[in-house]
This record gives C-alpha cells, structure tokens and sequence, in this order.
C-alpha cells in the first residue's frame, strides 16, 4: 500500500517536518513518526526535510508508455476567432516536441471557419494540424468536444497535450483528462522537460502563491496540463512553415446542452489586457477609498486601472479587473503596481509587462524581484504626490 | 428537484509563508473551514429546495473531522450528509479525488443537479467539477452564477462568460460550478443547529462504497508532486530613493521618459 516512509537512520529529529505538517500528523522524539490515520500524503513534509529522511511510496499502476508520442495543443477558436494562446502553446509544443524528437500537432474544433487556422498555427510551430471541424463542432459543449478529444487521443496516443487555461479551456481540460483516466495540472507558469526522466515538469503557484510546485505525471499518458494566455512567449510566425493539415471526424455524442447567448454583454470599453499602460492596486492601498487614486493616475497615464485578487474579494473592485493566476493575464508596456506585494498568482498574471515600477512599504516584497524600477514608500504618499505633479504639469 | 452539493474542507487561510531563513513554513492559525465557493453552492441547492422542493444532500472526501462541516451544512439547510473517509483516499489528487466523489454521488442515490463550488481556495484548480461529471457521464455548466429557470428535464442557467452573462440550458441529471458571491450563504438558525447535531451523516470507507483500491488516494492520482520550493527572489530593480514627493517627482519623469519613449 501507498505510505508515508521515515528513513531513521537518516532522521536527525530536526522537527522541520512536523512543523510542516498541515494535518499534525507528524510528531518528533528522537525521530520523526507519523500517524498515519492523519497523514494524507501531501508531500510537504518530504520537501522540508533537510537530510531527506523522508519519502512517499506509491503502487505503480503504469500504463505502456512507449505506445505514446508527439506534443499536441487543443487550439482554442471561439465565435470565430483563434485565441492568442494558441498561437503561445504552439510555440512551447514545438519547443518541447523537439527536445523529445517528435511532432507537434494542433488540434483546432469549431465550425468550418476554423479550418483557416491551419496556415497560423503551422506558422506558430505545428508540424500538423488535425481538423475537427463542421456542424457538430459549432459550438463548444465541453461533453461533445471532450468526446472528439478522448477519441483521438484514444487512437493517436500523444504523451503530451495541452490547453490554454481559459475560460472554456478550464471547463474542458479537466473532462477530457477524466475520460482519459489521466493528471491534470492546472495553471502551469512553466512547462519543460526533465533532460533525465524525459518527464513533462509542469510548474505551477502553490499554497496562496507562497511556493511553487512542479507536478510530473509519470505512468498515465498523455501527460496534460493547462496555461495561462500570456504566460508563456508568443512564438514568431514563420510563414516558410508547410501547412499539413488533416481533417478528422471522431464519433461524438449529442449536445446536451443548448447556448442561448448572451444576456448581458461585456462592459463596454477595452479590457485590461489591451491596455498599453496599466496601474495596479494591491492590499497596500489600505482602504478601498485609495483606489479611486490608482484610477486617477491610470486616467492621467491615459491608461487602465487593475487589482489583485484580496481587493476583488474584498469588494473593492470588480473581477474583470483582477489582475493573476485565477483572473485576468496582462502585457503592458508600462506596468504600475501600487501596494502590491507579488504573490506569486499574481506575479503569473504579469509576464508579459515591459517595464514595471513597483511601489511598496516593504523592501522585502517580491513584486520588487519582477519590478525594473523600485519604490520602496507608502503607495498612498507616493501616488498622491505623483498625482498632483501630474496634475500640475510640472514635469514637462 | 434533488440535489447533491459537494463540499470541501480548506485550512482558513489559504497561505503559506516561509519562514526566509530556516526555510520551514510559518505556522498560523489553521482553522478548517467549508471552502467558501461551497457555501455559495449549498446556498444555490437550498434555494432551489425552498423554490421546487426536493432535498439537499452534502458530500464530502476528507479526513474524519470533516463530519463537522457537513453537519454546518445540514444546520444551514441541507437534509442528509455523507462523508468519504478512508486512509486510503490520502494522496488524492484531483483524478482519484473525483472518482471517489463519482461513487458517494450513486451511494446517495436519484439525483437532478449536482453543485459545487468554482474551485477550492486551496489547490485553485477548478477541476473536481467537470472531473465528476465525466465520471458519471452527465454534462456540466462552469461559472454558473445564477438558476434562472428549472424544468422537468432542464434547467436554464446564467454563466459568466467572457466578460458578460451567458445563458445555457443544460439537460438533467447535471453537473454546475457556482461562482462566488452570487447569494448571501445563511446563518444557521437555532433550530438549523439542533437538526445538525441530530442529521443522519452517514460515515464510509472505500470497501462500503466498493472503491476501486487502483483508482484512489496515492495510488491512483496520476500527477506527483516532485519538487515545491519558494521561488527566487533576486532583484534587479532600480530603486528610486527619497521621501514620498522626491519620489514622485522622478517618478514623474521616469513616466514621461517612458510612455515617450513608446510614442516614438
């Protein structure tokens, strides 16, 4: 049976892993033990111990690997259009599909619009691309387009696929790797290969975005993860690229669902992610009167005003403009962060900003790691001195 | 209309710092808690009960002290609990977490809707729910944030989606994600508190509800945590010195040079 095993010889009873223990199933005496009615194997302690004492045993319940090749990426196209992080996990497949020796293949559902995709997303880095498209595919029901996606995974064996983690590719990722009886890890800000094990790393924020947890799927294929749009580089477009592309038609079941559209569109004007410059508001604000500054400079930049997730929970602002892992993915040229610390999720949303000044009263904060320009200063003092010299012209 | 909402157990914050020196992690209070996207998709089955009738029922995998939140849960409107507890449901990870929640959803019998939270506060990944609804082979609706309207063999749904408010109508028995803050969660009343104590939360183990033993906890979790370490932090940034309105004023100029530079 699976377990938690503690080498005593190599035990110097530091106490680091019970400390570490989340469910107080870890006691030290001269050596560390565990209750295992308490454990649920999650692996902390494993990580902090610092003579490697300490080690997860797991049942193997393998699959035939060597059945499995290529690196594909679902290529979301929605109402009509090829979502940029197609484009972004094309790139990162053709990357890893040569460092495996192999081919990388986007699969793009839709209806027959999306067959024009195929020159983008061999530009992008696709060696192939599968075409699941007509009347069947029209709309994204995640029980129909799962289907299509297990059927062909089924009969094709990728050891890779990935998803960009949307909206819909969220709804839909998670389907297809049940179907599939395979792992799923969701959100990875990087995605490589282990030179060794030949292993997809798939690295992503963990435990409030304090750590960061690399996950590997090591018997069940194909190996899936989903990331963020904007994560990862957006691949240059090579129009030399030959265009291979194959039409499929996979059995699927009825649509069990209808989409009857929207009911409320879009807040009108653009959205934070277009925004060439972008102003942040982080907890450091200290109260929610003080973002209404970090929308005054935003204004007076000529830029959009965003937020990190605790100013969303708080009711501080509204969540299409949090700004991180679980919402929205920026690339500004100019990124102001006012008061936000740099947890980690956040720090995921921003990757793709040129140039950051970050202003914080602590030194310490990692947002300072990212930033190009540092402010170490109250947020509030800083932004209404910067106000008023804007205001004023007197920078000239 | 009978439905089944699941909920999870998540230590109260959802952070963990490390402690920069010993590289050990700072313990602070650890309270459990209901993840709080749950508490918006019990509130969603309640109503729906108070609306269509038909019962609520709470389903769990989680450690032994877990019963206390679904006797919260009953206290807060749902009628019946059940929990999932076995060490060998530990090492879970979403895979093995959802297949296990697929066999207390048959345990607990006929169903219409099942309800769970977006995701928990403390693995951020939203998967449980569709992960379910595959296993049990019934469609699923993300991000719902509103029941608009609940027929015999459907219901329609308002979904967030791309910025605006879609509307799905989605064929019964259905699996739906509730986001957060879209009703205000009750308090449990007096008498809520006293039907909590006394509610009949049925307590399994993986042989009671005849659990694959290849297909759960550790064993059968496909994903592995190799490594988890704090990232590093090395700053390469300029710092700007002075008081606030020094500050500013380079700032200023900083900008200026800036958003110049990218007219240019």
């Amino acid at each position: 049976m699976s377990g938690l095993r503690i080498d005593k010889d190599l035990c110097i009873g530091c106490g680091n892993c019970a400390n570490a223990c989340l469910q107080e199933a870890l006691t030290v005496d001269s050596y560390a033990e565990v209750d295992s009615a308490k454990c649920i194997l999650c692996g902390m302690c494993v990580d902090m111990c610092p003579v490697s004492a300490i080690s997860i045993e797991k049942e193997e319940s393998g699959i035939d690997k060597s059945a499995y090749g290529g690196v594909w990426v679902c290529a979301e196209y929605l109402e009509g259009s090829l979502h940029p992080c197609a484009l972004e996990l094309t790139g990162k497949a053709r990357e890893l599909a040569a460092q495996l020796e192999t081919e990388a293949t986007a699969v793009v559902l839709g209806d027959e619009s999306a067959d024009a995709c195929a020159s983008q997303l061999s530009y992008a880095g696709a060696d192939k691309v599968l075409l699941v498209t007509g009347e069947r595919f029209a709309q994204p029901v995640e029980e129909v387009w799962a289907a299509a996606l297990a059927e062909l995974v089924r009969a094709r064996k990728p050891e890779i696929l990935l998803f960009g983690a949307t909206e819909f590719g969220r709804s839909l990722a998670p389907r297809v790797a049940a179907m599939l009886e395979t792992g799923l890890t969701a959100d990875c800000t990087l995605l490589e290969i282990d030179p060794e094990t030949k292993l997809l790393r798939q690295t992503r924020p963990a435990f409030g975005g304090n750590l960061m947890a690399t996950i590997v799927c090591p018997d069940r294929r194909p190996q899936m993860a989903t990331c963020r749009p904007g994560v990862l580089p957006m691949p240059e477009l090579d129009e030399t690229r030959q265009v291979t592309a194959e039409r499929v038609s996979p059995d699927v079941p009825a649509a069990q669902k209808a989409l009857l559209g929207m009911v409320r569109q879009a807040a009108a004007g653009k959205s934070i992610t277009e925004a060439k410059v972008l102003v942040t508001a982080g907890r450091g604000v200290g109260d929610k009167k003080n973002v209404a500054l970090v929308r005054r400079l935003a204004e007076l930049l000529g830029g959009d005003y965003a937020v990190s997730r605790p100013l969303v929970d708080m009711g501080w602002a509204e969540y299409p403009h949090q700004v991180g892992q679980t919402g929205v993915t920026v690339a500004p040229d100019l990124l102001i962060t006012c008061g936000v610390s740099g947890a980690i999720q956040h720090l995921a949303g921003i990757t793709g900003a040129k140039t950051v000044i970050a202003v914080n009263t602590d030194p310490e904060a990692p947002i300072f790691a990212r930033a190009d320009y540092a402010v170490v200063g109250d947020c509030v003092q800083v932004l209404k001195a910067l106000i008023q010299e804007l205001e004023n012209g007197t920078t000239k | 209309m009978n439905c089944i909402v699941c909920i999870k157990q998540v230590p109260s914050t959802n952070e963990v710092n490390l402690d920069p020196i010993t590289k050990t992690i700072i313990r602070d209070g650890r309270q459990s808690v209901t993840n709080p996207y749950d508490t918006f998709a019990l509130e969603t089955a309640v109503q729906l009960k108070e609306r269509c009738g038909g019962t609520v029922s709470v389903l769990s995998m989680g450690i032994p002290a877990t019963e206390r939140l679904l006797r919260d849960a009953v206290s807060r409107g749902a009628d019946r609990g059940l929990l999932l507890t076995d060490r060998a449901f530990a090492g879970a990870d979403t895979l093995a977490t959802s297949y296990t929640l697929s066999l207390g959803v048959r345990r607990l019998g006929d169903f219409d809707l099942i309800l769970c939270g977006k995701m928990a506060i403390d693995g951020d990944t939203a998967q449980i729910g569709p992960e379910l609804a595959a296993h049990l082979g019934i469609p699923h609706v993300t991000d719902v944030l509103a029941i608009t309207e609940v027929g015999d063999a459907s219901v329609t749904v308002e979904t967030a989606w791309q910025g605006g408010v879609r509307q799905v109508k989605v064929a019964l028995p259905a699996l739906l994600t509730v986001q957060k803050d879209v009703n205000q969660p009750r308090m449990p009343s007096i008498a809520g508190v006293k039907r909590g104590l006394e509610a009949p939360v049925e307590v399994l183990g993986a042989e009671a509800v005849q659990a694959d033993a290849k297909r759960i906890g550790l064993t059968g979790s496909p994903t592995q945590v190799v490594r988890t370490e704090a990232p590093q932090r090395d700053s390469t940034a300029v710092y700007i010195e002075g008081d606030a309105s020094q500050q500013a004023h380079k700032l200023a100029e900083l900008i200026a040079g800036l958003t110049e530079g990218a007219r240019a």
